[in-house]
Formats: structure tokens, sequence, C-alpha cells
């Protein structure tokens, strides 16, 4: 439960309760689907039902004349629209042109087609039937190791063996690694396609101002301002004239992290009829549509010595990316290559990755992006090559990590880790769950026919995403913060959380360093028309990147009303704190509001100095953070079923230092739900033409409450030098903590069955026929 | 998301609604089958009579030896019923299984049994109970037992014009229990097993066993409960009569569970609801 | 079709189509937005309201069928500008995070509490089974309805 707190207390490190809060709980917030303009009209899209196919025609006439209809749009009306954009860039990728409306030939299920806009979502709806589509149908592939087959359809006809990408990376000495091996261990490891599944689904309202020449458009997004750069140049639109509003955004967790069809369409649409037009996403929609996760078939080799030395891991991934390339696609899976050592002593590296078309919606950041699936392999490696040699997972791990005396460590990868104490987690959670006991407990049990299982991981990710060489679109983040002349202070900032509970955060480290009221801070995100440039939140960069830049402006502005302070108190020995400027001689105070009042006044300036207090700041990270942290799950698995329980659940985060832990234990509780969702129970599957089976909540397995442990979650602390607040980032850790522990314990309740490796998610029915037979799935 | 139009009824008497039906219209009770299914579009009355209002519909009572249940008794209503939980604490059992919170307060009896879900919960109950499915159409009230009621995935013996009016299930001295496996993400049953077992003197003298989600239709699995009838109800006679009951069933296969892993299932929870009932019987 | 209910504690009459769902009336006819939809199946609870003091999910019904009705939406739970006490513990626990599912969360955990003073874990899971949340593991969610059942002892 959250602390109350006092005026003089310093906020940073409380369990606060978030501010953003009292909107939420009384259904006053508001979302994009809230927003209600006068002459408002409703788009419904036609899409799709089919993986593959040739558009033969198109007749719009019905529609056009239902009731209500105002207009109706094809891939020929917005054939000069700029394609969505893909924002990474591989050597030699292969970028098909993303129409926004498809022109002649249609990708996947749910590739949009047709834009039906009337007065009423009802009429739109209705007139969207309307339309006939005669399509001949194509042999679609949806498998991406189907897809690399000869003779395989080709989802791109001009490319017909469906890569668009080889990457290769290397480090150290791979083959002489292989060659002095003792023992190599090799697994196929899949991480299974998972749809994001916010709650809130995307949306879209686009306003033309035709007179002002100005396009408003609000949407769900992450990343405001990178939309309004992006959607301004596909609309051919100046960038100035266009405003981007988040507005309150139902969770993201990367789905957002995008610029989609949708968006530039509303745009479009809205410029033609002059009116303003709303799309709200159905949740068919947004399985079918919005980004997915994960998709890799991964093959792995990992050298070891017998003493279970760690000398060299190779690792193909077969990544699917879907029918097109949305912003970030085909960057995710050399995210995974970056994290492929996990936070072990590996020197020497080899991977490859295809990046695999296939008759899907795109395959694009998910919480974790890349890091959960490199995370899920070289733990599983781990165990695997454990179980190989006779040694307990535990110590294999505490031979292999980088030790404390190493940071700033040099990956095979090129990374640089910044700090960590990779035993510390670790000993914590042995500690909690006691280890020794429950492994007696594990062999007790087996000898009356009980599975149990203990099953830990032992991960580090990439958070804090990221310095700007290294991400497409620029990864410093911006802040500014004005100190009203009533000395209320207004912090503006480019991050655009959605959850996170920065406007709670934020205001905790700018009332700390201005010695104010948490109440006298207002925090505002997600208007490109309010805010300052900014990148957006996601990757886990939200306060160790956008706190940062908070931090730096709060500097600065400070720098400023010790400069206006000292002139009001005629002195030039002054200090700042606790929301006063001192005179260091006489002791004379002018507290913050009187010299903010002052600044705007200007009857008297300070020399070389301008009115007003305002400060902004574009920090740029020198480095990525790497926290870390060890999870422990007990589960049993029972035989007669195939069901797994989970017994126990410890998670120990090392996250650096926290700003508000009951927060943090939020976004580990959420991340770890995710994992779990994965490790268990969640899965797109397409079948061979192309058609989501696992479309709708009916078939798409969900964490629900019932489903869920509970979560024993604890810290270890190991700040980072990275930024100046030494804190690393949480949003993605859960996850990429919880998978591969989870697989790591039903293996090992399994492993006397000869059960060596589990693909995800461990459905009740592949486990109960590997609890009865054994043997590899 | 938007359902096509339709036009709508809201009758106060059963036989204002049974003539709107015999007309043609559909019948909407809690709708929660049928409201997301034309949502989906994939239904399209053009009628809906809908017969929440009628008070003859609503009601859970006593009557000759047992229990009548009204179609528009909701899920929530069975599940809290102090009647239903003395009298026939399987039916209430079965009741609390289905969907979620939300559901069980607006899902109604009649409607869950005309719709007659392969994976919906009560048809197992009410084949274990031998209940009786009283339908109500233009020349009056015919009753047709579960067993016959059921007839195939989504197809009943309602015919044309005809409405569930009402269920009756016996009152007597069984033990009872339903055991479900459910489908993880929806919830609907997997395989869900009702057992009702009557013991006297040591032996089960009859048992009852119906079936739900393994096929396109709940049954009753009697080679199994002939096997358990005259036996001590020893978990071995559990064991033996719970094989038999998805022998040379055709059971369904889906994402969620292969033919195989639901017959498999069937014997599994068969044998936790003949114990839990052999248990409540004695 | 003329409709008349009551939706928190206010008399409403509106002419509606007979398709329309009850949560597009409550937030588009009515206003009261803070009832939200997240899926078409019935399967995800953003859209609980309740209705003669029963927990339902208002996608799953048309307005039509509400005629005569007692509505309570997310707006109309606090009082006299205090916060209900679900509201309160949802926000000392942390029972949140992006708020899309949490006007739903809050009605099916006042329904939780209405019918039990004393829930126990599994039945506050149990009772929540009808309600997703993607962001928060559900475990903020369990200690709030704990906490609001406790300060209604």
């Amino acid at each position: 439960m959250a602390t109350t707190i006092t005026k003089t207390e310093t906020l940073v490190g409380k369990r606060i309760r978030r501010r953003e809060d009292p909107r939420l709980i009384t259904g006053t917030a508001t979302y994009v689907e809230d927003i209600q303009l006068p002459g408002m009209h409703y788009a419904a899209i036609v899409r799709s039902p089919h993986g593959a196919a040739k558009i033969r025609s198109i007749d719009t006439k019905a529609a056009a004349a239902a009731p209500g209809v105002a207009a109706v749009f094809t891939g020929k009306d917005t054939e000069k629209v700029g394609p969505v954009p893909c924002g990474a860039s591989l050597p030699d990728l292969r970028v098909p042109h993303h129409y926004i409306l498809a022109i002649d030939r249609v990708y996947f299920v749910g590739h949009p087609v047709a834009v039906v806009v009337a007065t009423d979502r009802y009429l739109a709806r209705d007139a969207a039937d309307l339309i006939e589509i005669d399509y001949e149908v194509l042999q679609a592939v949806a498998d991406p190791e189907k897809a690399l087959a000869p003779g395989a359809p080709a989802v791109h006809p001009e490319w017909p063996d469906n890569t668009a990408f080889n990457y290769h990376q290397e480090g150290g000495d791979i083959d002489k690694a292989f060659a002095e091996a003792d023992v190599v261990v090799k697994q196929r490891i899949t991480s299974q396609r998972l749809v994001p599944n916010a709650m809130e689904t995307r949306g879209v309202v686009a306003e033309w101002r035709g007179a002002d020449r100005q396009l408003n458009l609000y949407t769900s997004t992450q990343i405001p301002h990178l939309v309004r750069t992006l959607v301004a140049g596909m609309l051919g639109l100046e960038e100035n004239r266009m405003r981007v509003i988040a507005p309150e955004v139902g969770g993201g967790f990367g789905s957002k992290l995008n610029v989609y069809a949708e968006e530039a369409l509303m745009g479009f649409v809205s410029m033609k009829i002059g009116k303003p037009v709303k799309w709200i996403e159905s949740r068919r929609e947004n399985f079918l549509t919005t980004i997915h996760g994960r998709g890799h078939v991964d093959y792995y080799e990992v050298a070891a010595k017998k003493d279970g030395t760690i000398l060299g891991i190779k690792l193909k991934i077969i990544q699917d990316l879907g029918a097109y390339h949305q912003l970030l696609t085909p960057a995710i899976p050399t995210l995974s290559v970056l994290m492929m050592p996990g936070i072990y002593r590996a020197r020497n590296i080899r991977a490859d990755i295809v990046g695999v078309f296939t008759n899907c919606v795109p395959t694009d950041a998910y919480r974790g992006a890349g890091r959960p699936e490199a995370t899920h392999g070289i733990e599983r490696m781990v165990d695997i090559l454990a179980d190989e040699i006779g040694m307990d997972p535990v110590e294999i791990r505490r031979k292999n990590f980088v030790t404390n005396e190493e940071f700033p460590y040099p990956t095979a990868t090129g990374l640089i880790y910044d700090s960590g104490n990779y035993a510390a987690p670790l000993d914590k959670a042995i500690g909690i769950v006691d280890y020794a006991k429950v492994r007696q407990e594990q062999a007790e049990a087996r000898k009356q026919g009980r599975l149990l299982g203990v099953g830990l991981s032992t991960y580090g990710e990439i958070c804090a995403m990221g310095p700007s060489p290294a991400t497409p679109a620029g990864g410093w983040e911006s802040a500014t913060v004005k100190i009203e002349p009533s000395g209320k202070v207004t912090v503006m900032t480019g991050s655009c959380h959605h959850g996170q509970g920065e406007e709670t955060t934020f205001a905790q480290i700018a009332a700390d360093e201005l010695g104010v009221d948490i109440d006298d801070i207002l925090v505002v995100r997600g208007d490109t028309a309010i805010v300052q440039y900014g990148i957006g939140t996601f990757g886990s960069r939200g306060t160790a990147i956008g706190g940062t830049a908070l931090y730096f402006a709060l500097q600065d502005l400070k720098a400023k009303v010790k400069v206006f302070g000292a002139m009001l108190l005629e002195s030039d020995d002054v200090s700042f704190s606790g929301g006063q400027v001192i005179c260091n001689k006489t002791g004379k105070t002018k507290a913050l509001a009187e010299v903010a009042g002052a600044s705007y006044r200007a009857m008297k300036l300070p020399p070389n100095t301008e009115p007003g207090l305002l400060a902004t700041h574009f920090w740029e990270p020198p480095n990525f953070t790497f926290p870390f942290g060890a999870h422990i799950v007990l589960t049993e698995v029972h035989k007669d079923t195939g069901n797994i329980t989970i017994r126990r659940y410890i998670a120990v985060d090392d996250c650096g230092n926290i700003i508000n832990p009951l927060i943090v234990d939020g976004q580990v509780h959420g991340g770890v739900a995710q994992g779990l969702g994965q490790a268990l129970w969640e899965q797109a599957v397409y079948d061979d033409n192309g058609q989501l089976i696992t479309g709708e909540y009916m078939d798409y397995t969900m964490p629900r409450a019932h489903m869920m442990p509970w979560i024993e979650n604890d810290h270890t602390i190991t700040p980072t030098n990275v930024n100046p607040l030494g804190v690393k980032g949480v949003g993605e850790a859960g996850t990429i903590g919880c998978s591969p522990a989870v697989v790591n314990s039903v293996v090992d309740a399994l492993s006397h069955l000869g059960v060596r490796h589990i693909d995800m998610p461990l459905t009740p029915e592949k486990i109960w026929k590997l609890a009865n037979a054994g043997g590899n799935n | 998301m938007f359902a096509q139009t339709f036009d709508y009824t809201a009758p106060k008497t059963l036989d204002e609604a049974v003539k709107l039906i015999g007309g043609g219209a559909k019948a909407l009770a809690g709708g929660m089958s049928l409201i997301p299914m034309m949502k989906l579009r994939l239904a399209a009355p053009e009628h809906l009579v809908d017969l929440g209002r009628i008070k003859d519909l609503n009601y859970i009572r006593e009557e000759g030896g047992a229990l009548h249940l009204g179609a528009t008794a909701t899920h929530y209503d069975v599940e809290s019923s102090a009647l239903v939980r003395s009298k026939c604490p399987l039916l209430a059992e079965t009741a609390a299984a289905i969907g979620d919170v939300q559901v069980r307060n607006m899902g109604t009896l009649g409607g869950s049994v005309a719709h007659a879900d392969p994976s919906a919960d009560y048809p197992a109950a009410l084949q274990a109970l031998e209940a009786k499915i009283v339908l109500r159409g233009a020349n009056g009230d015919r009753t047709v037992s579960a067993a016959d009621f059921f007839v195939d995935a989504f197809t009943t013996s309602l015919g044309e014009g005809e409405i569930v009016r009402e269920v009756i299930v016996p009152i007597d001295s069984s033990g009872a229990s339903y055991q479900k496996a459910p489908q993880p993400a929806s919830g609907f049953a997997m395989v869900g097993i009702a057992a009702r077992v009557k013991k006297a003197g040591g032996k089960v003298t009859e048992a009852r066993i119906g079936v739900t989600g393994l096929t396109n239709s709940s049954f009753r699995a009697t080679a199994a409960e002939k096997a358990l009838e005259g036996t001590g109800g020893s978990p071995a006679d559990i064991q033996k009569a719970a094989a038999l009951v998805a022998q040379g069933a055709d059971a369904n296969s889906d994402i969620h569970a292969s033919a195989d892993y639901r017959k498999h299932l069937a014997g599994v929870y068969a044998g936790r609801a003949l114990s839990a009932a052999i248990g409540r019987a004695s | 079709m003329k409709i008349n209910l009551t939706i928190n504690k206010k008399r409403y009459s509106h002419d509606v189509e007979p398709r329309l769902l009850l949560v597009h009336y409550l937030r588009e006819t009515v206003g009261l937005t803070g009832t939200h939809t997240g899926c078409e199946t019935s399967l995800c609870g953003a859209c609980t309201v309740e209705l003669d003091g029963k927990a339902v999910k208002s996608c799953t019904m048309f307005a039509v069928q509400a005629d005569g009705a007692n509505v309570t939406t997310i707006e109309g739970i606090a009082s006299d500008g205090k916060l209900h006490r679900v509201q309160e513990a949802f926000w000392n626990e942390h029972g949140l995070q992006c708020g899309f599912c949490t006007p739903g969360m809050i009605m099916a955990s006042k329904q939780i509490i209405d019918r039990n003073g004393t829930p126990s874990e599994a039945e506050i899971r149990h009772g929540l089974e009808g309600n997703l949340c993607r962001c928060t593991g559900y475990q903020h969610i369990v200690n709030a309805v704990k906490a609001a059942a406790a300060a209604g002892r």
C-alpha cells in the first residue's frame, strides 16, 4: 500500500500513490474513443479475408449510396499517399512498398482494402458489408520455415525466396571456441508469435481544419512526435501543420510504438471530406492488424568445457516478419543477437538472422522486443548444458557470471554492460525460496510419483533505448520545465507514458530537485503542439532517459533561479534548497514563488539574463543500461491432465535506483504476467491459408486473475553510472526474466523422464503427452 | 461490434411471445451467446422477442417432488438459490461453473439450453439429472427429456415457433458433482462431466453420467453408468467406469485439445466427478 | 424505440434504435464515457456496469433491454465528492496502470465485496475472471479488493 507523504520529505524512493489515478478511477479520463468533435464522421475499414489474393475488382457503388455514407475510398484513391514507413535499416534490406490501402493484391488476413465513412458507426459498418470485392485467392504461406523451403509460395512475387534480409554478426573466435570444447549442446527453440493486446485497441480521430491548413490527429500512440513527422510525410503535409495528440493511452507494450496505415488513412479521409473522422479498432481488427510480437525459430549451439565454462554460442534466428515491415520490424531480431550471451562470460559468438516474409500481420516490438527471445534462448541453453554435464543450474550460472570487477564489461556482441552484481539477486532469490530445501522436497516427491520442478533464470537485459547511433529515430529524450509566475511548476516531457506512472515519478524527481510540494507540479506529455519534440516511451527508457532529461533541465533551471534569487537577496553567495534561495551570509531567504514572480515581472534583470524561468534539455545517453535479476519458479506438473501449478514465483530484480517502489512492483507484476502468458498460454496461430485461428479472446488465452500465481518480488540495487539518477529501467524485466524460469521449471519436473526441452506455450495437452511418454516435443 | 438492424418486442406474457416467435421472430433471453454473434454479424435475426419481461418465465420453485426452473432464471439465480442448493446442488454447482460473474448475472438457463452449445455446462447436469425440458409452442406445452432435447451442435428438438419454457429436475437423495476442464481462453467446457449416484447398502444402485464438451452434443455415458451400478463404488470401480465414459465417442478436436486428449480428460474428470458424487451419496 | 431508465440516480429518456448497445448508449447518447469497450465477445469486462445491482457487460446488451432499469456506472459510485471505497483502494494499492480496464474492474470488484464482505484471495480472483487487465498482473488489484473489503467492515 502507498504511504502518505509530508511536505518536507524527499520523495524519490517513496511508495507514493499515483497522481494520474483520480481521473482513471472515476471514469473521467479521455481516451481517443472519448473524443467527440462537431460533425464527427466514422470510418469502417473493409479488410482482406484471405491470406494472399489478387484483387480483380472492387464495387463500391452500393456502399456509397447507403444511408449516412459520406465517402468510400479504395487503394486507387490513396495510391499517392506515402507508404507505411519502416524506420529500421539493415544492409540490403528488401522493403516492400506498403500502401495504406491495398492496390491490386492483399498480403495478409486483415489487410485494409477500402474505407467507408458515414455519419454513424453503425451505418458505416452496414455500408462496409455492401462493398463487393472479387478476389482471386492465392496460396498463402504463414510459417517462416515453410516460407524458406524451395517452391514455397512467394509472399511478394518479386522476391520468390521470401527472404527480406540476411544478417551476420561475429565476436571473438567462434571456430576456435567450438574446436576447444569438451561438450557442445544444440537445441531448436521457438518463441511463438504473440498478440500484444493492449486493453485499449488502437484508435484515431483526424480533424482537418482546411482554412488553417492544419491537421489534428488524436491517436493512441507511444510516440506522438514520430507519428507527426512520419504521417505528415506520408500525407505530403508540412510537419508544422500537423498536431498529434496522444490522449490517455490504454496500454501499448510496443504495439503502439509504430506508425500505422490507419493513422495516415484517417488524415487522408478527413482532408478529403473536410470533416473530423473517427476510427476505433475492434478487438478482432486488433488481433489481425496490430503488430504481433516474437515469431522466432532459433537454432542454438553452445560450446563448453566439462567444468561448465561456456566458450562460445552459435545462434541462427529465423524471424517471421509477416508480410511487411512496420516501423522497426527487421531491427527486432538484431536486439536478440546483442543480448545472446546473457550475463555470462561468453567471449565468442556467431549469429545469423534470416528475416522471412510470411502472409501474416507484421511482427515488431512487443514487451521486451528481441530480448525475451534471446534470454529465453540462453537461459534454456544454460540449463540444457547443465543437464548434459550433470551440474546444478545455480552453479553453472555462478561459474559463468561476469564478475563485479569486470564492469564496465564489453560483450562479444559489441555492448558495454554498465554495472552489475549478478550473484546478488540470485543469492537473494535462493534465500527466499530455500533452494536446498526445495531440491530435497523435489527428490522426495519424485519417489512418490509427483512431478515437482524448480526452475530459474538469471537474466540480463538492455534498457534505456538508447543511444542515438543505435536507434533509428534518435535515442535521446527531452524535457522542459517551466516555473510559472506563481511558482507552480509545469514539466513537459517528450516521453509519452501510457500507464508507467511518469506523472508521478517525474513529479517526485522535480519536487525533490526544486524542494517544492508535489502538488505544485504538473507533468504534461503527448501533445506535439505543447511539448517540445520528443521520442516517446518504449524500451524501458521513460525514466532512465526521459527522467534524466528532466533532471538536467531542472539543474539548468535551478541555476537560473539562483541567479534571480541572488539578485533579489543582493548577494553573490546563495544556495537553493527546500524551495527557497538562501543567502549563505545572512541566512535571508526568497521563496521560489517570489523569485519566479520577479523573473517574469522583470522590473530588474540580472546581467546577461533573460526574463522568465524555463529550461529545456535534450539528453543524449552515452550508453544503454543493463538491468538484471533472478527469477525462481516452483511448479508441479499434474500427470493425469498435464496441468501445471505454479507453487511459488520469486522475482528478484535489479533495475538500479528506484524512484517509486510501488510503481516498480507493478511493472514487475505486469511483466511477469506477460511472461507467464507466453510460457503457458498465449499463441497467435495461423493456419496454412494464413487464417489467424486464435484471433479472438475465445481462443487466444489471456492471463486472467484466477490463473496468476502470487508473485513474491524483491530487489537488489546496483545503480548505473550512465545517468545521474542511477536508474536502469524496469518495464520489460518481468517479462524477460519469466518465461525461461517457467519452462526451466517444467522441464526440470520432467527431466527424469528424458525431457530436455519444451517449446512454449506449455499447453496441458503437450505436457500430458510428455509426462506420460517422456522425450522431447 | 455493430449488429444489423432488427425489430424488437418485449412482451409481458408468454402467449404473446409465443405468438411472435410463431411468426418467425427470434427469442432473446440473456443474450450471452446471441448478442456476440449478432455483433460479429454471424447472426442477423430480423425480429427479436425479449423474454426478459415475462414474469411467468422467471421462477425457481418446488412442485410435486421436483424443481421447476423458469427459462429466464439466470445462472446466478440458480447458483445462489437456497432451494436449488439444498434440493439439487448439482445444478447450482454447474451454474457456478459457467462463464464469469457478469455472464452468470445475465445468462439464463433457458437461453443456454436452447442455444445448445456443445461446450456449454448445463447439458451435462441436465443429462445426469434426467431433466425434463418443457417447451411452449402455439399448441401449448410439450415435455422432452434432456436426452432427446440435445440433438447436435447448436441443434435441439425445439420445433418451429417453440421456446423453452422451463426445466424440471428431480429432487432425490443422490450424491452428485460437476467437474470441468475449462477451455483456457473462453472458460467453456473442453470436457465437463456431471455425475449423480445413489447408494444403498454399500452398493451403487443408480449412476447417471452426463457429458458435455467431448462431442457435438451432450450425452449420457450409459456404458460407464452400467459398469458402476452394482459395485461398491471403490476407487477401482470408479476408474473402470470412468474409462468407459469416452468409449466410442466421436470426440471434437481443436487447438486446445485433440480428440484423444479430450477423451482422456473425459476419463479423468469422470473419475473426479464420480468420486465426489459417491462421497456425497453416502 | 423509447426507453426510460435511471442512470447514476438520474432519470433519462431517449428514443433509440433497438440495435444500439447499452455501452454505446451510455457513452454516446448519455455522454458517460467512463465505461469502455475492449472486445466484441463479452470476454474482457471493460464495459462492466451495474444493472439493478448486478454487474453486467454493457457491450453484450441492447439499450432497449435496460428500459426501466437502474444503471450504475463508474461515474456514479462516488458520492458527495467522496470516492467509493473500491476506488480509494485501487488508488492506494496501485491497482491500475493504463487505466483502461479500470472502470470495469472497479465495478466487478464492487460486486465481489457487495456479495461477500470477507472474500479470500481465491474468491477475489474467481470474481475477477470476467475482467482482463494487461498491465498489472492482477496482484495489486487483488490487494485493492482486499483493502476495499476491509474498509467496509
